[in-house]
């Protein structure tokens, strides 16, 4: 009985689901039909008016941006992989790994074929790009977008493919050791369509309602404050809810099977971090130089401040723990990387370091299980880092920017909070709605024996390291 | 013949072994352990969560040696195992009926 009753759900799914892409069609449709109207007359009457020249591709900030997208690349496998690899039991060393690595894979043919379009391309009513771009139609290779007019247009969308890569790849801490291999690809298809695309169009798409686009909100997020951590933070939590406790928690050791390989991670996610915050300024100079300068300074007050935090309050600074605190300062430096001067930044770095581990010590009192804190790092530390911004963002460090509540202007502060509470209000209830989805018609858990035996051996038939 | 198992403190190993091999112990089984007596544990913590570690790292030395060597092979353990300090392990002593060597099918003390 129960079995059919989801079948039904499913067909009933699909039938929304199809009538959703025809009525899309239809608008996109529509909208090329008006357009090739609109241009029409133009080209008739005016033949005088010459074209303007197309916007000069700078062969510095290419080298720049298509060396940063490799940067960034490195962050999700191997730095993610590592990291969240050797926090997990043994049995589960490859199946995290694995996680992250075909998010990778599958993001990068996602976003090729409508990813890239639903979040940057033409806007609709300031809530979602359309698909003309789908299969990167009108995404050139030898001219420039308005994003960034000084890069080709495909370099820019294979930099944004690196985040729209690494944000779900973040949230599988949240799951770790416990998640069905077939349902979490189901889950973070759903995930980057339905969540991610349509927040990237909000903050950073052309006429996006929460981002500087004109009239619109004016938040400020200069590498994915609020689009890649907070959204992979708050929809860890969901996850955590939703999926339930590990077998055990609470009672058996959990204890990471290979710090080492922890560190060697997190330092990995560091380097390519440049990629992330120096390469969101899409050129090579002097904006891209500050970022670099304020992530690394961030990023290593947090790692001080976590572990001084740790020193006092348990007694001893823990390796785990320096490199937890790196990751909550490439996090919340992240927003603010392009608008904060170096003084601020370690501020910002040693916030992170403090609320962070602050986080994750009241997670253990709640007793939810993210098992790998992706929301006490990217979430709390997302967080924190937008609402820096308001906080620390000036002019003197980018015009195109804003300044914040400490260079005169509180109303920043309050813009970054709307973006903030958006952000967290659209991701977990997004998250749980998708969540849900794929309970009811797959199941999201392993089974118990399963779990038992790990996913290494139960969903992949493999063990990261033979005894032979 | 006596088969005498020995837990100690892992970094004792080499000393326990050299002091043996002196005074006619042939050959020895030797197997990294996890166990507790009366040492307790230690904690462990990783971000915010503890943990107590009841199993401690042991390294327990097997061998098997004729009658009159048996109180020399004891005396020898506890002169070099020993630190003083709670955790320096127990010696067990068994009666055993046989040793067999596989290669020539020897048996009792000429198979040692």
């Amino acid at each position: 009985m129960k079995t059919l009753l989801r079948q039904r759900v499913l067909v009933n799914l699909l039938m929304v689901l199809g009538i959703v892409v025809w009525m899309i069609l239809g608008v996109v449709a529509n909208g090329v039909m008006a357009q090739t109207t609109a241009q029409a007359p133009p080209a008739a009457g005016a033949p005088a008016a010459a074209p303007a020249p197309p916007p000069k591709i700078d062969t510095g900030d290419t080298a720049w941006v298509l060396v940063s997208t490799a940067l960034v690349l490195a962050m999700t496998a191997p730095g993610l992989a590592l990291f969240y690899g050797g926090m997990v039991r043994e049995k589960n060393a490859l199946g995290t790994i694995m996680q992250s690595f075909i998010v990778l894979c599958l993001i990068s043919v996602q976003w090729v074929l409508w990813g890239y379009s639903l979040a940057f391309g033409p806007d609709h009513g300031h809530i979602i790009g359309g698909l003309e771009w789908f299969g990167l139609k009108d995404v050139k290779i030898d001219a420039a977008s308005d994003y960034a007019p000084t890069i080709p247009h495909q370099a820019y969308m294979i930099f944004q493919m690196m985040f729209a890569v690494i944000t779900p790849a973040l949230i599988t801490g949240a799951f770790a050791e416990r998640m069905k291999f077939s349902s979490f690809l189901v889950f973070i298809i759903l995930w980057a369509t339905f969540i991610y695309d349509p927040l990237a169009h909000w903050v950073w798409g052309q006429g996006g309602w929460l981002g500087t686009s004109k009239d619109q909100l004016g938040a400020l997020d200069f590498a994915g404050g609020t689009v890649v951590h907070i959204s992979s933070g708050v929809s860890g939590l969901a996850c955590a809810f939703v999926l339930g406790r590990r077998l055990g928690y609470g009672k058996e050791t959990m204890a990471p099977h290979n710090l080492p390989m922890t560190v060697l991670g997190a330092s990995m996610l560091w380097f390519g971090w440049f990629g992330f915050d120096a390469g969101s300024a899409v050129s090579a100079g002097a904006l891209a130089t500050s970022a670099f300068v304020v992530t690394n300074t961030a990023t290593a007050a947090a790692a001080l401040a976590w572990m001084v935090a740790e020193w006092l309050y348990r007694g001893k600074p823990t390796v785990l723990g320096a490199a937890s605190g790196a990751v909550a300062g490439l996090v919340a430096i992240t927003p603010a990387s392009g608008f904060v001067g170096p003084l601020s930044s370690i501020v910002i770095g040693a916030g992170a370091g403090v609320f962070c581990y602050l986080a994750v010590i009241v997670k253990s009192r709640l007793g939810y299980d993210d098992s790998l804190d992706a929301f006490g790092i990217h979430g709390i530390g997302g967080t924190w880092g937008a609402l820096a911004t308001g906080l620390f963002a000036t002019k003197l460090i980018n015009p195109a920017g804003a300044d914040g509540l400490f260079f005169g202007n509180p109303g920043q502060l309050g813009i970054q909070a709307i973006a903030v509470g958006v952000s967290w209000v659209f991701a977990f209830v997004g998250t749980i709605v998708l969540l849900k989805i794929v309970d009811w018609t797959m199941g999201l858990r392993v089974s118990d024996e399963d779990e038992r035996i790990g996913l290494d051996l139960s969903q992949h038939e493999e063990r990261a390291y033979s005894k032979g | 013949m006596k088969k005498i198992e020995a837990v100690i403190k892992p970094f004792k190993l080499e000393e326990v072994k050299d002091a043996l091999t002196e005074i006619g112990v042939f050959g020895m089984t030797v197997t990294e352990v996890r166990g507790f007596g009366r040492q307790k544990g230690h904690k462990e913590a990783y971000r915010g969560t503890e943990y107590t570690v009841e199993f401690l790292p042991k390294t327990k030395i097997e061998v098997v040696v004729p009658d009159n060597l048996t109180e020399k092979v004891i005396a020898t353990l506890l002169r070099t195992a020993k630190t003083g300090s709670i955790g320096d392990g127990k010696i067990f002593v068994t009666n055993l009926t046989d040793v067999i060597r596989i290669r020539t099918g020897e048996t009792g003390d000429r198979a040692l």
